[in-house]
């Protein structure tokens, strides 16, 4: 893909699909449902961990085929 | 490259072409760069799929069903979400999940601290050092098991080495010192164990990263006269610091993976005070045979892994662009 190009296709993208605060946001999701699967406070924190860790790992798969 | 160079890679080439056999060149005369690379990367694709991804596929069809390993001719149903849910309701399972974080946090706790400190020193250069470096390297090179078998030896009350040292300097009698028996010490023992082997290679990561600071920093520093204490926090440290958090996740991955050890050492016991996930995932998997339920807890770490392994990677590329 040339330069050009590249530059079109980022001129297009909307500014909050950007990769890297949706990045940081899927590394928090990881790293808040690995808290939660191994804290030892509240059963319901755990019961959801899964469903937090899972969306945080999809979506850090997702975003990061987005342009910075 | 130079004319002579190119004229040999050319000389190279005609001599591996007239090499080939007539029906093999026959047939590749027609590919494009692209079909050669294909040609070269199917066999390892294939092979991964085999070994790595169909078996992670038919893991999760059969976290969503009641199949039983000890059972082939039962009948498999389909169970929905229900392993899922029955694993992240399961207090058992939930207290397996507290024991492997409460060895994960010391384990990494202990070798990051005391990693980085033999890293610290070793880069000193002081005379001997490459020689400490290699004695402090040999725990990292055994086998897991010959570590475990010769740790369970190393802590037995009655002859254990580790047992009278401890004695000698506390006081305490040798066959009180109970480490694989103990409620309160077997998590430590196994802890002890594990940061003694796998120091050695968060000191390797941390010592790459002092050796990776240019010394012209620490030279103008000097000229600032900046105390040694001040070097180490506003040069050392934040530029280590990469490395550092390098070491911590790949031992973190790990660590939550940790079976060997732990199997060897006490096996989960006393009770269940040592039981990691990895061991009630070979437990529910091996013994009890809930082939279904103990996938669902499989797919479960390796989300949690996973996850994890996508930031190491996310740091790795940060370390890279440094």
């Amino acid at each position: 893909m040339s330069g050009k190009t590249i530059a079109k296709r980022q001129g297009r993208w909307p500014v909050y699909l950007r990769r890297g605060i949706l990045e940081n946001i899927a590394i928090g999701l990881i790293g808040l449902g690995f808290l939660m699967l191994f804290q030892p406070f509240a059963l319901v924190l755990y019961t959801f961990s899964f469903i937090t860790m899972l969306v945080g790992t999809v979506m850090f798969i997702v975003v990061s085929k987005f342009p910075e | 490259m130079t004319d002579s160079q190119s004229s040999v890679l050319d000389r190279t080439a005609e001599r591996l072409a007239a090499a080939t056999p007539v029906p093999l060149a026959r047939k590749v005369r027609g590919l494009s760069d692209k079909g050669l690379a294909w040609l070269f990367i199917t066999p390892t694709m294939l092979l991964l799929l085999a070994i790595n991804i169909f078996p992670l596929i038919w893991a999760i069809y059969l976290s969503f069903t009641n199949y039983r390993a000890n059972r082939p001719n039962e009948i498999v149903k389909n169970v929905g979400l229900s392993n899922y849910q029955r694993i992240l309701g399961d207090q058992d399972i939930w207290i397996a999940m507290q024991a492997t974080a409460h060895f994960v946090f010391w384990t990494i706790a202990l070798q990051t601290l005391i990693g980085f400190t033999l890293a610290y020193l070793i880069d000193r250069k002081f005379r001997g050092h490459a020689f400490w470096t290699t004695v402090i390297l040999v725990p990292m090179m055994l086998s897991p098991a010959v570590v475990g078998n010769f740790w369970r030896f190393l802590y037995q009350p009655q002859i254990g080495l580790f047992a009278y040292a401890v004695s000698f300097f506390t006081g305490i009698s040798p066959t009180e010192i109970e480490m694989l028996s103990n409620v309160h010490l077997a998590p430590w023992a196994i802890i002890i164990v594990d940061t003694w082997m796998w120091t050695p290679y968060v000191m390797l990561i941390c010592l790459a990263g002092l050796r990776s600071i240019p010394d012209y920093i620490y030279e103008a520093a000097e000229v600032d006269r900046a105390s040694h204490w001040r070097q180490l926090w506003s040069i050392t440290l934040p530029m280590a610091l990469p490395f550092i958090m390098l070491a911590v996740l790949f031992r973190g991955i790990e660590n939550f993976k940790m079976f060997d050890m732990v199997n060897l050492l006490t096996g989960g016991g006393p009770g269940s005070t040592t039981e990691v996930a990895s061991i009630t995932l070979k437990r529910e998997a091996f013994e009890k045979w809930r082939t279904g339920y103990s996938s669902a807890f499989a797919i479960i770490l390796f989300v949690a892994v996973f996850g994890l392994a996508n930031i190491y990677v996310k740091v790795l590329n940060r370390v890279k662009n440094r």
